[in-house]
């Protein structure tokens, strides 16, 4: 069964519908219920809207010790706000995260611009290049630098920078994939991320790690 | 290489099926939602907007139909509109499966619901829609002090109600709600297939932090490519040039490509 945790934060409908399109026989079950999540053999921890929100719903449903722990023990992937979260901290709210991984979530400067001097709007929205800065079974299949589907106006900076499984550049280089162990996390949205985003998630629920 | 430019074909919806002649060659069924997306997803489109223009009250719940069955097949961000009145319309659209909901006349009669929409579901699904008429200023008195000679209006209800509100004023404002995005319409363009209104495009785009997307007057690729590099939209909307098959999304990508523009093809 694959658990796709929901905290009452916004449309999980498009995670969920896009994991059965890639796997059609899998058990797909949107649950905000903690059992489920430490029964599941894989978790899908996706998230939108405002991080301080989020991490509220989540404390409010009983569902922190059992997301932590899904990160440490099973196949696991975060997805924009849920990739955020299992940081320590986010300027956002200036809000604690889950501390699953060390380091810092910022937001992009006001005064963004691109190397012709034309102002790059936040949020950053749209199909953006990701380079792959690690082979790893998630990335199978999708080639060196293939577009996929951002929206979010802060971005993850990781203490160890081992753990930076992509980058996507706005216009400074920011880590867009993480990566530990049975842990993935994406800062872009793989379910609408058409057929690269498909396959990131076919990879994910072939994952043995 | 950094972030692309989006192409979004605009799809009108009535009592739950896509009208307004769109023209595939080898489609089966011109008012199929699912069937539409789909082509236009295969074709590369970045995003979908469906605007909903049924106009009796008890069809309405039909678009959720659509979104349902598009968010099931179609893996690609898309945009629903028209009708939006309140924070519970913008939660049925985006459990029906819809990524951003957009928000035209509603936000003029009440500004609050756009901070209490984005501050429900976040920003990023939350599209304020401006339609934009030009007005000319032909004294100093009728100028905006601090701002150039041009000056755009809101107008509501598709265009019909003139509001009096100063367009770029009420962009800024929007943004200041909690708008994730604009989605700009020039009033004088829409229809005439002879490009976007730059000016304005350009306007909006210089004096927003948020995404800006152009509307209203392409007949043509080089309008598309006019709207990025001349506008500096983030986003360019069409619908006629991609319904009647004149231009395919992947031609537009090509076109906009050989311009310099940095598209996902």
């Amino acid at each position: 069964m694959i658990a796709v945790i929901d905290y009452g934060m916004g449309n999980l409908r498009s995670v969920s519908k896009a994991i059965e399109h890639v796997a059609p026989k899998a058990d797909v079950r949107v649950t905000d219920d903690p059992s489920l999540v430490r029964a599941a053999e894989r978790v899908v921890f996706p998230g939108q809207g405002a991080m301080p929100d989020c991490m509220r719903e989540l404390r409010a449903r009983g569902l922190y010790e059992a997301v932590i722990d899904a990160a440490r023990d099973k196949p696991f992937l975060g997805i924009c706000i849920g990739l955020q979260m299992l940081f320590d901290r986010s300027e956002e709210g200036d809000t604690a995260g889950l501390g699953v991984i060390a380091g810092h979530v910022r937001r992009f400067a006001h005064d963004l611009a691109d190397a012709q001097g034309h102002k790059l709007k936040v949020p950053h929205m749209g199909w953006n290049e990701v380079e792959q800065r690690i082979a790893h079974p998630l990335w199978a299949g999708i080639a060196p630098n293939t577009r996929f589907y951002f929206v979010h106006s802060y971005y993850p900076v990781p203490a160890d920078h081992a753990l930076t499984a992509g980058v996507a550049r706005y216009p400074a280089q920011f880590t867009c994939a993480a990566a530990r162990e049975n842990l993935f996390a994406v800062q872009f949205h793989p379910e609408k991320s058409a057929a690269a985003g498909l396959r990131l998630l076919a990879n994910f629920t072939a994952w043995t790690p | 290489m950094s972030l692309a430019k989006r192409i979004i074909p605009c799809l009108d919806v009535n009592a739950g099926r896509v009208v307004k002649g769109v023209n595939f060659v080898g489609l089966r069924d011109a008012g199929d939602p699912v069937e539409i997306a789909g082509r236009y997803d295969e074709q590369g489109a970045d995003e979908l907007t469906f605007l909903d223009i049924t106009a009796s009250s008890d069809e309405r719940d039909l678009i959720l139909h659509i979104i349902e069955a598009v968010a099931a097949q179609v893996f690609i961000p898309f945009t629903v509109g028209g009708g939006v009145r309140s924070v519970n319309d913008v939660r049925r659209l985006l459990n029906a499966g819809a990524d951003k909901v957009s928000i035209n006349t509603a936000a003029v009669q009440n500004p609050q619901l756009v901070a209490d929409a984005a501050g429900r579901y976040g920003a990023q699904c939350i599209v304020v829609a401006i339609d934009a008429k030009r007005v000319e200023c032909n004294s100093d008195a009728m100028r905006v002090p601090g701002a150039g000679p041009l000056r755009w209006e809101v107008f509501t209800h598709g265009g019909r109600k003139a509001t009096g509100i100063d367009a770029l004023e009420w962009g800024r404002k929007m943004q200041e709600l909690g708008a994730g995005e604009i989605l700009l319409t020039s009033m004088d363009r829409d229809g005439t297939r002879v490009g976007f209104d730059l000016e304005l495009t350009r306007a909006f785009s210089d004096s927003l932090e948020i995404p800006v997307i152009a509307s209203g007057g392409v007949g043509n690729l080089e309008h598309l490519a006019d709207g990025v590099l001349h506008g500096r939209a983030d986003a360019v909307l069409a619908a006629s040039i991609f319904h009647y098959g004149e231009y395919t999304v992947r031609q537009a990508k090509a076109f906009m490509a050989e311009k310099g523009i940095e598209v996902r093809l």
